[in-house]
């Protein structure tokens, strides 16, 4: 069985709203986490990022200024100041599955839709912690790879041009634990 | 505050993209523990959450009177940008946030209410009757919560809410298919 030591995580939460906040600071303390940095725009946000480079990002979508969304894409410009590649988690009240892919192609790398749980928060960390995600860069995109799983099944185009693709799949901390026994 | 940089990124290159795979620097915080740790941080961190409950009505409050106030401005002042941004950012937050707080039925009239706003082709055409009903609901939720006919009472409200503002939206958007298309599509929001 595996557990995370959040007091060695570094946490920035970025929502507009103050209960949510809150609520978000007491899960991750919770769990053990020491350092949990707070941001109520998109401008302090992005200004928090590059000073204390954290370790993961929790960000709500809608918030003043720029929102969630224009945060993870400046987070995912890979010549930006900071870590492009942290993972980002979009916490938010949006509810529509179109709103999973315009985040999926922002960046952002795990989607969790309010309400908030502990179990789903705590779930989307140990995703972004054991299991993460080569990243890709395209023209138009850089960010964790969209594809979570390869399909033998499908049968529609190659949309990733150059004939097969070889993904650098890393095995999963997990999985390459159990295999060692 | 500087931390170590990743080491060794890998790039694979390609026609049209890039495979990059960097080492997980993520990796040091998972540790091994026995199959008897009797320690659950959910469980921990629910117990946490349950302890900030007593604070919840508060803080509904607060952001029912947000919502008020937020179409007190719109009635003043119709439906500028601003002020719609206002009632719909009120709106959206008690939609996220309702549910957390022990108010599921609050949570369903603020969505049937965000999608009027996101949805209308003209809000200045909307039944002033139909928002002001949510508005109404969203009130007496919060402030009635406490009695105990006024969880069914809720849910019934906030659904016949929602069926009359869809059967609104369905019918002027007739003519915009990508609006009737997001109308129309499922929640993903685990139904309870």
């Amino acid at each position: 069985m595996f557990r995370i030591d959040f007091n060695k995580l570094r946490f920035l939460v970025c929502d507009d709203n103050p209960h949510m906040r809150r609520i978000l600071r007491t899960l991750l303390h919770s769990f053990g986490a020491r350092e949990v940095y707070e941001a109520e725009d998109g401008a302090s946000a992005l200004e928090m990022y590059t000073h204390y480079v954290p370790d993961i990002v929790i960000t709500d979508w809608a918030m003043p200024i720029f929102d969630g969304l224009e945060l993870a894409q400046m987070i995912r410009q890979p010549e930006s100041k900071g870590n492009p590649f942290a993972p980002i988690i979009m916490l938010t009240g949006h509810s529509e599955k179109r709103r999973v892919t315009v985040a999926r192609d922002a960046g952002v790398t795990e989607f969790l839709a309010k309400p908030i749980s502990a179990k789903g928060l705590y779930q989307r960390i140990l995703n972004v912690v054991a299991s993460p995600r080569p990243f890709i860069k395209t023209k138009t995109y850089f960010g964790p790879d969209r594809r979570r799983n390869t399909n033998n099944a499908y049968i529609g185009p190659e949309r990733r041009s150059g004939g097969e693709v070889e993904v650098l799949q890393q095995p999963s901390l997990l999985d390459k634990a159990r295999s060692s026994g | 505050m500087r931390k170590e940089k990743p080491a060794e990124i890998k790039v694979k290159h390609f026609s049209t993209h890039k495979v990059i795979t960097q080492p997980n620097p993520l990796r040091k915080v998972l540790r091994r523990v026995d199959e008897r740790d009797l320690d659950d941080p959910v469980a921990r961190a629910e117990q946490a959450l349950a302890g900030l409950s007593g604070e919840f009505r508060d803080w509904m409050l607060i952001e029912a009177d947000r919502l008020s106030a937020a179409h007190a401005a719109i009635l003043e002042k119709g439906f500028t940008e601003k002020a719609s941004e206002e009632l719909f950012r009120a709106a959206h937050d008690i939609k996220g946030d309702a549910a957390t707080f022990g108010y599921p039925s609050a949570a369903a009239a603020a969505e049937s209410l965000c999608r009027i706003i996101e949805h209308a082709p003209d809000l200045d055409k909307v039944p002033a009757e139909l928002i002001r009903h949510h508005i109404n609901a969203i009130q007496a939720i919060v402030r009635d919560h406490t009695r105990l006919d006024s969880v069914k009472v809720a849910g019934e409200l906030s659904r016949k809410l929602r069926g009359v503002a869809d059967e609104y939206l369905l019918h002027v958007n007739r003519d915009r298919p990508e609006h009737l298309e997001a109308i129309m599509a499922p929640s993903i929001v685990p139904a309870e």
